[in-house]
């Protein structure tokens, strides 16, 4: 086992991380704000972490340029749908959770 | 080794669970919307299925079409029968009048009947058959492209293809033939959605023509491709934009027609001058295909499109 086969298990096993934390936030948390918040953070930093895992180990640069690729269409699809669903949240009246 | 055995064997397990799980929520669930969103992720875990089985095309069909393009069609009906609110009163008339048990049995009993069969005859099966793999190997340089699986779909069965290019059309006939597009009033996509249509659709078009290309190779062709056009055409019907007047009658009606129009063209043409249906000559077996996989592309694409849109669309001349 070399020193990228640590790197990238210990990039993937932190990704991993973040998915369970998002997971857990999502069904935990109290109103669809805050799971978004979980969601999206699960999505956009726990692939990221992937993404850099499975790209220390791709052979040619075309495919962590796929990699890549794959992440950020990921982060503009979760950004974009977050904002959607939040906004009709908001427009449909559905309350701010407060403590 | 043994290790990673067990591992992949847990993950099959854990996958055929979930389908198992998945499936029958979606179907007992009362909720619709909930029943919608199950089948997306039933889709999803298909295609994760179809990846452990080592058909990347098929996981590919399945997460496009089968999750994706489906799971939009379902949303979109959904928000149609909402809109109606017949639903509503049709479950109240369904839970004043319980179904019998007897009939709500039956069905049961005949698929266990079914079940039973099927396991019987998957059991009894040679467990190391080699199906057909050798024989379209063995062909393949005849078949103008070098992935085997389009090969089977586009050259030796390529009639399979024929009858799937028509049967959509069929369904999307049927819809029509069912009333025109309910144009509901739209609320400005905004600012979010129109960014993303805007980044969206050129890259989707590209992937697509990508799929296309790949299709002679690697997984891919022209369903796959078909379905990404078709998500680039739904996000743009999200986002607010609607095919100008003037290209719903006559243009829109072409588009709809070529892929199933080429094909039938290209069998006839085929079996004049081969003697076979779909039998191409292995010189040019490659091009043909390939043209015959860009018109169907298309096609597709506008099919599965205007079946989202879910009706004819209306002439502006009746307000």
């Amino acid at each position: 086992m070399g020193l990228t086969d640590l790197l990238s298990a210990a990039l993937l096993i932190f990704g991993g991380f973040f998915f369970l934390a998002g997971t857990l936030g999502l069904l935990r948390f109290p109103d669809v704000y805050t799971r978004l918040h979980a969601l999206t953070k699960a999505d956009n930093v726990g692939l990221g972490l992937m993404v850099i895992g499975l790209a220390v180990q791709a052979e040619s640069l075309a495919a962590v340029s796929k990699l890549i690729l794959i992440w950020l269409l990921v982060l503009l699809a979760g950004a974009s749908v977050a904002n959607l669903i939040a906004n009709k949240a908001l427009q449909k009246g559905v309350r701010r959770w407060q403590r | 080794m043994a290790t990673v055995t067990l591992l992949a064997w847990l993950l099959d397990s854990l996958l055929g669970l979930g389908l198992l799980w998945l499936g029958w929520r979606a179907l007992t669930c009362a909720d619709l919307f909930k029943a919608i969103v199950l089948f997306i992720a039933f889709g999803l875990l298909i295609a994760l299925a179809w990846v452990r089985l080592d058909a990347p095309d098929v996981a590919l069909a399945e997460a496009a079409i089968g999750a994706g393009l489906t799971g939009a069609l379902l949303l979109a009906a959904l928000a149609r029968l909402t809109s109606i609110e017949t639903d509503k009163v049709a479950t109240e008339q369904a839970e004043a009048t319980p179904p019998k048990r007897l009939a709500s049995w039956f069905p049961a009993i005949i698929m266990l009947f079914f079940t039973a069969g099927l396991g019987y005859t998957l059991l009894s099966l040679s467990p190391y058959a080699a199906g057909l793999a050798p024989e379209v190997a063995a062909n393949l340089d005849s078949s103008g492209v070098i992935n085997p699986v389009t090969a089977v779909l586009l050259n030796f069965r390529g009639y399979d293809t024929l009858l799937e290019v028509v049967v959509l059309l069929l369904a999307l006939l049927g819809v029509w033939s069912i009333g025109g597009a309910i144009e509901s009033r739209q609320d400005r996509p905004g600012p979010v959605l129109d960014l993303l249509t805007r980044l969206l659709t050129p890259l989707l078009i590209l992937v697509a023509a990508y799929l296309l290309w790949v299709g002679a190779h690697a997984p891919g062709g022209a369903f796959q491709a078909g379905s990404v056009l078709a998500a680039a055409g739904v996000l743009l019907l999200l986002g607010g934009w609607r095919l100008p007047p003037k290209l719903t009658a006559l243009s829109l009606r072409l588009a709809l027609v070529a892929g199933p129009g080429a094909f039938i063209a290209m069998a006839a043409f085929t079996l004049l001058m081969q003697g076979q249906l779909l039998e191409f000559p292995p010189a040019q077996a490659g091009m043909l295909i390939l043209v015959l996989e860009t018109v169907a592309t298309f096609s597709i694409g506008t099919t599965l499109t205007a079946l989202f849109l879910g009706g004819r669309p209306q002439h502006k001349e009746k307000p």
